[in-house]
């Protein structure tokens, strides 16, 4: 049961990225141009509802599904890791117009290449995972 | 109604919708972030005998998989379903008039037909756009520790400090991209 409503998030998750166009190539060209408040708008908008209905939950003290209490992953304090990687993504990102969830959605929404880029992050989170002791973390 | 659904949709629609899903995912179990999974197909594939970075247990990360299959299906169903005949994308006219000059044009379609298919793969650009952009995602992703979806949606609306970073390091290296990289491999 769970993982059919995990499924359906799922779902739900893609229709939303075509919908709004975040998964195309074309909106994050014009993002990084600044010629629009499309993707800007997308993105401060999810933050400021996901922040108040995270605030809601917190004083709710709500369980999850599986009975434990509802904590947010907390992100390592590790700022180089996240400035250097970050920046290596952002170049990823305006390069495939994809960001790792638009990379499989595009590839359902029938653009078959996008397999190609999936397959080469894959790659990417292995080289990352042979090497991270030595980057800057 | 029914033709909202085949128009795009408005950017504080889509917004609030991904919004909801950061309190959904945890709701359910598990939690809203896509590159781990990059991860998890590593460790599914053998990764753990050559580093154990991928030591983890399939298992607890089966919930993040699952999310990432259904959307795959959410995109087929939106761009097959969802979707009007002959839609373009209705980007501004000043980012048209860049893409032009690059040899694309948004004429049909959410990607560039120049671009998102197998003979592009062949050129010089098309390694670089797809390839290397791929490998850049995943490697990136994961050293920073996350991407758009863990670290500028999750990340940012719980607000933790190490996603706003990130999130600053996503926009840098994409304005380097696009304003320094992107003119150089169009023009070779």
């Amino acid at each position: 049961m769970k993982n059919v409503r995990i499924i359906l998030a799922g779902i739900i998750f893609g229709i939303i990225m075509v919908k709004s166009e975040a998964v195309s190539w074309f909106r994050i060209q014009e993002m990084f141009h600044f010629q629009s408040f499309h993707m800007y708008g997308i993105i401060c908008t999810a933050v400021v509802v996901g922040a108040i209905l995270l605030q809601v939950v917190k004083r709710m003290k709500l369980n999850n599904l599986d009975g434990n209490p509802i904590s947010v992953p907390q992100r390592p304090k590790m700022y180089k890791a996240a400035i250097f990687g970050g920046i290596t993504f952002g170049i990823g990102w305006a390069f495939t117009g994809a960001c790792p969830g638009p990379l499989f959605v595009n590839l359902g929404a029938g653009y078959s290449v996008m397999i190609v880029p999936i397959l080469a992050a894959v790659l990417g989170a292995f080289i990352h995972g042979l090497v991270k002791k030595r980057l800057p973390h | 109604m029914t033709e909202f659904l085949f128009e795009p949709w408005p950017w504080y629609f889509s917004g609030i919708l991904l919004g909801i899903l950061v309190p959904l995912m945890l709701w359910l179990g598990s939690s809203f972030g896509v590159s781990g999974n990059l991860d998890s197909i590593c460790g599914i594939l053998g990764a753990q005998r050559f580093s154990d970075h991928f030591n983890f247990e399939i298992k607890d990360r089966l919930p993040s998989l699952i999310f990432v299959l259904g959307s795959i299906i959410g995109g087929f169903l939106a761009a097959n379903f969802l979707t009007a005949e002959g839609y373009s994308v209705a980007i501004s006219s000043a980012t048209i008039e860049v893409l032009n000059s690059f040899g694309i044009s948004n004429s049909q379609g959410l990607q560039p037909t120049e671009l998102f298919n197998w003979s592009f793969l062949g050129t010089p650009q098309g390694l670089i756009l797809l390839v290397l952009g791929g490998f850049l995602v995943g490697f990136g992703a994961r050293w920073a520790g996350g991407c758009t979806s863990g670290h500028s949606i999750t990340g940012m609306s719980s607000l933790q400090l190490p996603s706003l970073v990130a999130t600053v390091g996503f926009f840098i290296g994409g304005l380097i991209a696009t304003h320094l990289l992107m003119p150089l491999i169009f023009g070779l």
